[in-house]
């Protein structure tokens, strides 16, 4: 018998109703929060599903966690349907958010995960044995005794992390599991996930992210998701390489007229451009259709009057393959917003 | 099914857990949740002191007393003990672990329950201390089942309630201050239901306090059998059916919160 998928969706969407306004003007809208998205993840995999805020990345694993219901469409964990088999799928799987507050804040670390441990029936040697592995592995050994009223932000997620894999889930999701964090404990938990899988080729972990780097470094597949939609789906390096012939500038330049930078787009040959503004100079970051290119554009900026004071030719990241496609960078407010 | 029954026990222990050490951890609760129902008694004790009312009345005041911090519990604790859920984030992973809801929120109800045991039991014995009450107790046996039951039915209704507040959210606090005031009245915490009336006794009988407390008393102050509402075998098979009634009720309620929330995307907190 063949291997189901370890997720597999089939033009799966999601429609929220929203009441908006107040008192007698209330008004329905309706919001597309995934527009038939197909996906298929194969057992193994870290995949990741990389998008701005509002993509519908929550959406989309609220589903598949059986804490959702489709407006249509299929969904299927583990080979199992979930609206129909709810309760195998929860015993196969487990998850983690980015900012969770889960947990008693009287208890300690230890106990907190003694709890959910029970949730699903983990005996005492087992849960014992395994939390003491992960405790070890995310560095929290020494605060199983403190109270998780007590703990840092970096050490809550931590802890997080350590409930969501003690029930070593054969599948596993992670919404933005290093939301918020400092760059230090977000690459601790970026390790602690590769790390975790290196010794388990068949548990499979679905991971969204807003940080082009998180998908970048970690993943083996990675779904781009804009308005609900998926836009490409394919290994990091060859989403990179689909940019082909472009070239990537970065350029930092002094005070920039805000109208100047209007005039970029119509330049022949820029295909994509998007200022910044950071450490008072102001950051353009260009695709260009060729090397060639830049004569112009370097043209435009002396001539507006600003002055360079450094200029960098990039490799390509999956920032500027999303910025490629939809035309502004994934951190940026969305317009909705 | 052996692996069923013993994931069910542990979501159960798992549950209640937390309110048990809670307990243990901030002890000075334990004194403001005793003295404050201790000076509502003292109240009445004082008040029927002065009208010259029977002695037994005294004993009725104190268990009775005693009693409200059960229905606190239920009204302001278990009722909206989902919506916290909600809220603090750990609804979601109740619902999305194998464990069965019901399973995750009787726990809830037995670590109320230890905690708020605490509480009657030192109420209990203060307040017959203090006020000089005699009990005359018969059947401990029976008066074990009474209570028993009486909890069953009580947080029977807290999980029911439990569902239902989650579904209206912020509105749920008014119907707890609604229901405060008249269940004090009606279910006889400070004097016996009897004295209401037939019908409005019955229409009482609904909050499962009204009539545990009724057969409660009667167990443990005999020497006064007019006073009770109806007879104790009555009234504990009555209690019986109450408890089926509202956990059987706290089930479906649970399984139609659950899917009208996951359609409506309502199971989880909002964020980011
Ligand atoms: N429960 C909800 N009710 C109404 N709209 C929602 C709800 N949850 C999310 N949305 C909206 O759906 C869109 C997708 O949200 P979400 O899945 O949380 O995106 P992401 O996780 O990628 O930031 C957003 O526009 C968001 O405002
Ligand atoms: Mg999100």
């Amino acid at each position: 018998m063949e291997e189901p998928l370890a997720i597999r969706t089939e033009k799966l969407t999601r429609i929220y109703k929203i009441r908006e306004g107040k008192g007698r003007r209330k008004k329905k809208r309706e919001l597309v929060a995934l527009d038939r998205v197909n996906l298929e993840v194969q057992r193994g995999e870290l995949f990741g599903l990389l998008g701005p805020n509002g993509a519908g990345k929550t959406t989309l694993i609220k589903i598949l966690t059986t804490l959702l219901s489709p407006t249509s469409g299929r969904a299927w964990v583990d080979g199992l349907d979930v609206e129909r088999d709810m309760r195998e799928i929860r015993r196969r799987i487990n998850m983690v958010s980015g900012g969770e507050t889960s947990g008693y804040g009287l208890l300690t670390v230890q106990e907190n995960l003694w709890m959910f441990a029970q949730f699903y029936g983990l005996d005492r040697w087992t849960a014992r044995r395994r939390m003491d592995e992960l405790l070890e592995m995310v560095g929290l050994v020494d605060r199983r005794h403190t109270k998780i009223s007590d703990l840092s932000t970096g050490l809550r997620q931590k802890m997080n992390i350590v409930r969501g894999f003690l029930t070593d889930p054969r599948i596993i999701f992670l919404d933005e599991p290093t939301l918020g964090l400092d760059v230090g404990a977000a690459r601790q938990v970026r390790s602690f996930i590769a790390n975790w899988l290196k010794g388990r080729p068949d548990r499979t972990v679905l991971l969204t992210t807003h940080y082009m780097v998180e998908a970048d470094e970690l993943c083996d597949r990675v779904a781009i998701i804009d308005h609900g939609q998926v836009l490409a789906c394919d290994a990091p390096a060859r989403l990179k390489r689909s940019l082909g012939q472009e070239a990537i500038y970065h350029i930092r330049v002094s005070l920039l007229p805000s109208e100047a930078t209007h005039g970029f787009r119509l330049i022949e040959g820029v295909r994509q451009f998007t200022p910044r503004f950071h450490d008072g100079h102001v950051h353009l970051d260009f695709i260009l259709r060729e090397d060639d290119v830049l004569t112009a554009v370097v043209d435009r900026i002396s001539r507006s009057g600003a002055r360079i004071l450094s200029l960098e030719k990039r490799e390509p990241t999956l920032e500027d393959v999303f910025i490629d496609m939809v035309g502004r960078g994934l951190t940026e407010e969305h317009p909705e917003e | 099914m052996r692996a069923e029954l013993e994931l069910w026990v542990r979501a159960v222990i798992g549950r209640a857990y937390p309110r048990i050490v809670g307990a243990t951890r901030e002890k000075s609760w334990l004194f403001f949740d005793t003295v404050l129902p201790l000076l509502g008694t003292a109240a009445y004790v004082f008040v029927y002191r002065a009208i010259g009312a029977p002695e037994a009345y005294i004993g009725f005041v104190v268990v009775g007393g005693a009693m409200t911090a059960f229905w606190m519990n239920v009204l302001w604790s278990m009722s909206s003990q989902l919506y916290w859920e909600k809220e603090s984030g750990n609804l979601g992973l109740y619902i999305a672990a194998p464990a069965p809801m019901m399973a995750i929120l009787l726990g809830m109800a037995v670590g109320g329950l230890f905690y708020t045991s605490l509480r009657a039991t030192a109420v209990i014995l203060v307040g017959s201390l203090l006020f000089g009450v005699h009990y005359a107790l018969g059947d401990f046996g029976l008066l074990l089942l009474t209570f028993f039951l009486t909890m069953a039915a009580l947080y029977g209704m807290g999980m029911l309630f439990a569902s239902l507040y989650l579904l209206w959210g912020r509105e749920a606090w008014h119907i707890s201050n609604l229901l405060q005031e008249p269940v004090y009245l009606l279910s006889g915490f400070y004097f016996p239901v009897r004295h209401l009336g037939f019908w409005v006794a019955v229409a009482a009988s609904f909050i499962p306090l009204t009539l545990g407390l009724d057969a409660m008393r009667q167990l443990l102050f005999p020497v006064e059998p007019t006073l009770g509402f109806l007879s104790v075998p009555v009234e504990v098979g009555a209690l019986a059916g109450l408890s089926v009634l509202f956990i059987v009720a706290a089930r479906y309620a649970l399984e139609y919160l659950e899917r009208l929330a996951k359609r409506e995307g309502r199971l989880t907190e909002r964020r980011g």
